[in-house]
């Protein structure tokens, strides 16, 4: 923690055009005020459903991880450690283990077949670059991505994106095993040090 | 050891299979760095959905605040520890089996398979990976092992033991913070060699914490003779 005497004025902390303090509101939907909870919401929606119907892409499935995650981030805000990483890095990662949860149990109930069809497309990398819109933070992680090797942002993206396991994801590749959580976590740390985030 | 780390990557974005999660999941109590590194690299990995904003349909909102105003919020800890001595000693007994749930195999995601949050982050693991964090440890003739991990910040303390003896028939072992020198009940450990416990009780303010043999049920004195004590530095 810095000390606040030597941030300049203060202002960084109330008046940056960031939106809401997102730490903030989690703490007070903790304490079960609604409309703190509500705010947070809208800050944060289009991101948290946008990664739901990225991995499970299913429109009405991705609503129901939606809904799911919020309800566990109203349950479990108290539990957000802010020494930890940022509030919104906590629910997506949440959101993140909830769509991947949602797919496995799909595939594990009726998707086998459809799933290792994939095992012979190519990656295609421009659907990153589609789905972008033009704004900054798009924009920015788009040049971080870039700075992944290719494998390695194969790698990443059919882990995150795709919500496979290292394990389908070396099959997919046709890596060996070791191979396939190494470029993950070698690609993450790519996408971590270009980000500046997490140091 | 290095074939364990190397899963980090694959865990900071949920491609783990459940065995391989609660696995790592048990390294990451005793490994440090690998805790700060699936920090950093999920904070990375959450960028990635600033690429593919999709607003939800607006009635989705309505749905999810008509539900959210009839749960109840869960307090800041996972592993329930019985904040006070004097209660009944069947609950007692109770009590010390949520914990032993809660710490066999770590922490929440002891059961990977429930619909419980497994992803959130309890109490215990909390402190492990608290920036402040502080670590004392104590080894015993027997090849025991008990180590208190202390976050001033978070005000907790997290006791882990390794091949710790049994306290035997009708005893528990009880855990302590010492306040100026006055034992205060922290809770007790799980029956079981390895456990990791969260304790209850401001540990910023507490000076110690002492592990003593007590009769089943706890005591309002704690029996020194038996006491192992580990002393926070100031």
């Amino acid at each position: 923690m810095s000390d606040p005497t030597s941030l300049p004025t203060g202002a960084p902390l109330t008046g940056a055009p960031v939106g809401p303090d997102l730490s903030e509101l989690l703490r007070a939907s903790a304490r079960g005020d609604q409309a703190a909870f509500a705010q947070l919401y809208d800050a944060t929606a289009s991101r948290v459903h946008g990664l739901a119907l990225r991995v499970v892409r299913d429109p009405a499935q991705a609503e129901e991880v939606t809904q799911e995650a919020y309800l566990e981030i109203w349950r479990t805000a108290a539990r957000f450690d802010p020494s930890r990483g940022s509030a919104l890095s906590w629910l997506l990662t949440l959101t993140h283990r909830k769509a991947v949860d949602r797919v496995r149990s799909a595939e594990a109930a009726s998707r086998r077949d459809t799933t290792y069809h994939h095992q012979n497309q190519p990656v295609d990398h421009d659907v990153t670059a589609e789905q972008a819109n033009a704004s900054l933070e798009a924009r920015r992680v788009r040049g971080a991505l870039a700075s992944l090797t290719a494998v390695q942002r194969e790698a990443v993206e059919l882990a995150y994106f795709g919500g496979y396991t290292h394990t389908e994801v070396a099959t997919m590749l046709e890596l060996p095993v070791g191979t396939a959580k190494t470029r993950i976590r070698d690609g993450l740390i790519r996408l971590r040090d270009a980000m500046g985030v997490g140091q | 050891m290095n074939d364990v780390h190397a899963l980090s990557g694959a865990y900071a974005v949920d491609a783990l299979d459940d065995i391989e999660r609660a696995q790592f999941e048990r390294h990451l109590v005793e490994c440090a760095e690998c805790r700060g590194e699936v920090d950093s690299l999920r904070a990375g990995a959450a960028m990635l959905a600033d690429i593919s904003p999709v607003a939800p349909p607006p009635a989705l909102r309505d749905r999810i605040l008509a539900e959210v105003a009839t749960v109840r919020p869960l307090p800041p800890q996972v592993v329930e520890v019985r904040p006070r001595r004097r209660r009944f000693p069947a609950l007692v007994a109770a009590a010390a089996a949520v914990v032993a749930l809660g710490a066999g195999g770590t922490l929440v995601a002891t059961q990977p398979w429930s619909d419980e949050p497994s992803v959130s982050f309890s109490a215990t693991e909390a402190v492990l990976r608290a920036d402040d964090v502080e670590r004392y440890v104590q080894k015993f003739d027997d090849g025991s092992k008990a180590t208190v991990y202390r976050s001033k910040e978070l005000g907790q303390a997290v006791l882990v033991t390794e091949g710790m003896a049994d306290p035997g028939e009708g005893k528990v072992y009880e855990l302590w913070l010492d306040h100026d020198g006055e034992m205060v009940a922290a809770g007790f450990m799980p029956k079981g060699p390895d456990n990791t416990v969260l304790l209850s009780g401001d540990a910023a303010a507490a000076e110690g914490v002492g592990i003593t043999v007590e009769p089943e049920g706890g005591s309002d004195e704690p029996n020194l003779d038996t006491a192992v004590v580990f002393v926070f530095d100031a």
